[in-house]
């Protein structure tokens, strides 16, 4: 098995973003607003993806908390939201607090008034609390298993913390957001969602580039080196720990933007965000795209997602056993994920199998090679 | 052979002891090593020889005794800060990444300073260029550039390491079966790369092939049970009662 970093050929890369610029263009016009909205949500989960394809995919750390960070930024999205429009409100205040018999904000909302703090609170915070979790963890150099049990023990530390929490932050209600106003337009309207949907789509790229720009060249490189043999990195004279710590962070970051446009798009934050199955299903939209291929994660966020709605409709109830087929399916025949067999020798083997390409004798990386470079 | 304290060693071992539940993988070892020097350790399976390379990478930290390295003492030290200081390691087994080109791991290597800021900003310096570019010469690899270090044959994966080590500059390399699994002739081409590698460098091999440490020509350390049981050139511990007794085998009639 072999996480390779092969180069794409540069026409099916030219073709593959013309595609997508023409489809993002047009979405707005071919699809009616129930499949454009879903299809934004989709998207801003696509960013969740790509952290975990960070952190997973290229340092193998498999975290199975990335809920936390996606809510977090969710969470304050939709304070920002809900403090603004609250002026109708008793006491000036988001009007759930007024159940609880809640008179005055509570301190930490006052900072979410404003729209600047809120824009860097969205990524920073997560990336923070990640970094915090992160470092605590790798510095103790807990690895393999015991991270994955610990990030999702911390999950769920965050969700009965966030549950229980009425008179702060509404507890297992959550707080809506598509009441709420955002430039003096209704954050659940048609209009805004389609805004929703551009900005959705403009910062997938944007963060599938930033991704492309940490795994290249020689910090991607230690990234693999930590996942494929740790211990050796640090005789080099590495610091594990740091470089560990920043790429989950970066990974909290990217989840906090994924949970924020999520927010804003399916109206609503709540605990629900920080449930197990959920951080585990991002796992799962990276393992079947492709792990180490970040476009794989894009990919399998967006088309799971897809067809699970799709199916949901058609057959309601059948969903988790076809996610969990496709996940067994994944894991027994394309453990590379769909894109990492597509990039790797996968089509080849199966265009051999039906005789419709040479047999390779000997391995065939060696023979790829010489075919590539006959100056030897 | 209690450790003496002397300006010119490079590396002192003071009274090693290691102990994994009761069992003393090493037991007051002692051992000192001269700035340029080649050095061979050999010893029995379980003779603390791999255990040795651990406590002074700090992998391992001893139950007791002091290791001095440069003046310094490199007990406690974390490895990435062992390794900073100038202690370098070759695996007994090839330990590369498989996963990266042969460029991209000596690039891991020769790559200084070794901080996150310094890898994701800027590209790698000219000399550290010209530093691989002669490395892969000196291990023939230079056609392979771009391939996988995964795709190499198991001699060549063994000379990638060996490039890795000479390119993170260390003044202590510490080369664990640099010769398992390799054919007669890289063997021979391998201790002539070690020697010509030792006076500029220091230089410790750890190996079990006879004729391979006879061809190094180096001061040899036997260890037995965690100790360092004679020490010499290769003339005088052949001829050691004791090292014959534990390790060479009586020879026959």
């Amino acid at each position: 098995m072999s996480f390779s970093k092969i180069k794409f050929d540069k026409k099916i890369v030219l073709s593959f973003w013309i595609i997508l610029i023409a489809l993002i263009i047009a979405a707005p016009t071919l699809l009616p607003v129930f499949r454009l909205n879903l299809l934004g949500r989709y998207l801003s989960l696509s960013i969740v993806a790509l952290g975990v394809d960070l952190i997973w995919g290229y340092t193998g750390l498999l975290s199975l908390g990335q809920g936390i960070f996606f809510a977090l930024g969710g969470y304050c999205a939709a304070m920002y939201l809900q403090i603004t429009s609250s002026s109708e409100f008793p006491n000036n205040i988001p009007e759930f607090f007024a159940l609880y018999g809640v008179e005055k904000l509570p301190f930490f909302w006052e900072p979410f008034r404003s729209p600047f703090f809120t824009f860097f609170a969205i990524w920073i915070i997560p990336a923070l609390v990640a970094g915090l979790i992160g470092f605590l963890v790798f510095r103790n150099r807990i690895k393999g298993v015991y991270f994955s049990i610990l990030t999702q023990a911390s999950l769920l530390v965050f969700f009965n913390f966030f549950n229980g929490q009425q008179k702060l932050i509404n507890g297992t209600n959550g707080l809506k957001t598509d009441v709420t106003q955002l430039f003096g337009q209704m954050v659940g309207s048609e209009s805004m969602q389609r805004i929703f949907f551009w900005i959705t789509s403009i910062l997938v790229i944007a963060a599938w580039f930033f991704a492309k720009w940490v795994v290249k060249g020689r910090f991607g490189n230690i990234l693999i080196g930590i996942r494929d043999d740790e211990p050796r990195v640090r005789f080099t004279g590495y610091n594990p720990v740091i470089f560990k710590t920043i790429i989950f962070s970066i990974a909290g970051g990217l989840a906090g933007i994924s949970g924020a446009l999520y927010t804003v798009q399916s109206g609503i934050v709540s605990p629900q965000f920080m449930t197990v199955p959920f951080s585990i299903e991002m796992v799962i939209w990276v393992a079947v795209g492709g792990r180490g291929t970040l476009l794989g994660a894009i990919l399998g966020a967006v088309f799971i997602n897809y067809a699970k709605s799709l199916v949901s409709e058609a057959l309601p109830a059948s969903w988790m056993f076809i996610q969990g087929g496709l996940f067994i399916l994944v894991v027994t025949a394309l453990p590379e994920g769909v894109l990492g067999w597509i990039q790797g020798d996968g089509p080849r083997n199966l265009l051999q199998r039906f005789g419709l390409k040479r047999k390779i004798e000997t391995y065939p990386s060696l023979e790829v090679n010489n075919n590539e470079g006959n100056n030897e | 052979m209690r450790g003496t304290m002397n300006n010119k060693d490079l590396l002192n071992l003071i009274d090693i002891t290691v102990s994994f539940e009761g069992f003393l993988a090493l037991n007051k070892l002692n051992l000192n090593l001269k700035k340029g020097e080649l050095r061979a350790v050999i010893g029995p399976n379980g003779a603390g020889k791999t255990t040795f390379l651990d406590v002074i990478t700090g992998k391992v930290k001893p139950t007791k005794g002091e290791v001095i390295f440069k003046g310094k003492s490199l007990v406690g030290r974390k490895e990435h800060k062992i390794a900073r200081l100038g202690v370098g390691r070759k695996f007994q087994s090839p330990r590369i990444f498989e996963n990266l080109t042969v460029k991209e791991n000596l690039e891991i290597s020769v790559t200084t300073p070794k901080s996150p800021l310094n890898l994701i900003n800027k590209s790698i310096k000219d000399e550290q260029l010209n530093e691989i570019e002669r490395l892969m010469k000196i291990v023939n690899l230079a056609q392979k550039v771009d391939s996988k270090a995964g795709s190499l044959s198991h001699g060549q994966k063994q000379w990638l390491e060996i490039a890795m080590l000479v390119g993170q500059k260390p003044d202590l390399m510490l080369v664990d079966e640099p010769v398992a699994g390799l054919t007669d002739e890289e063997t021979d081409l391998t201790a002539d790369l070690l020697k010509s590698l030792s006076g500029e460098n220091t230089v410790v091999v750890i190996d079990h092939d006879m004729e391979f440490i006879r061809r190094l020509d180096s001061n040899v350390s036997v260890l037995n049970q965690g100790t360092v049981l004679c020490e010499g050139t290769m003339e005088t511990i052949q001829k050691d009662k004791k090292v014959i007794d534990v390790y060479l085998g009586r020879p026959e009639n």
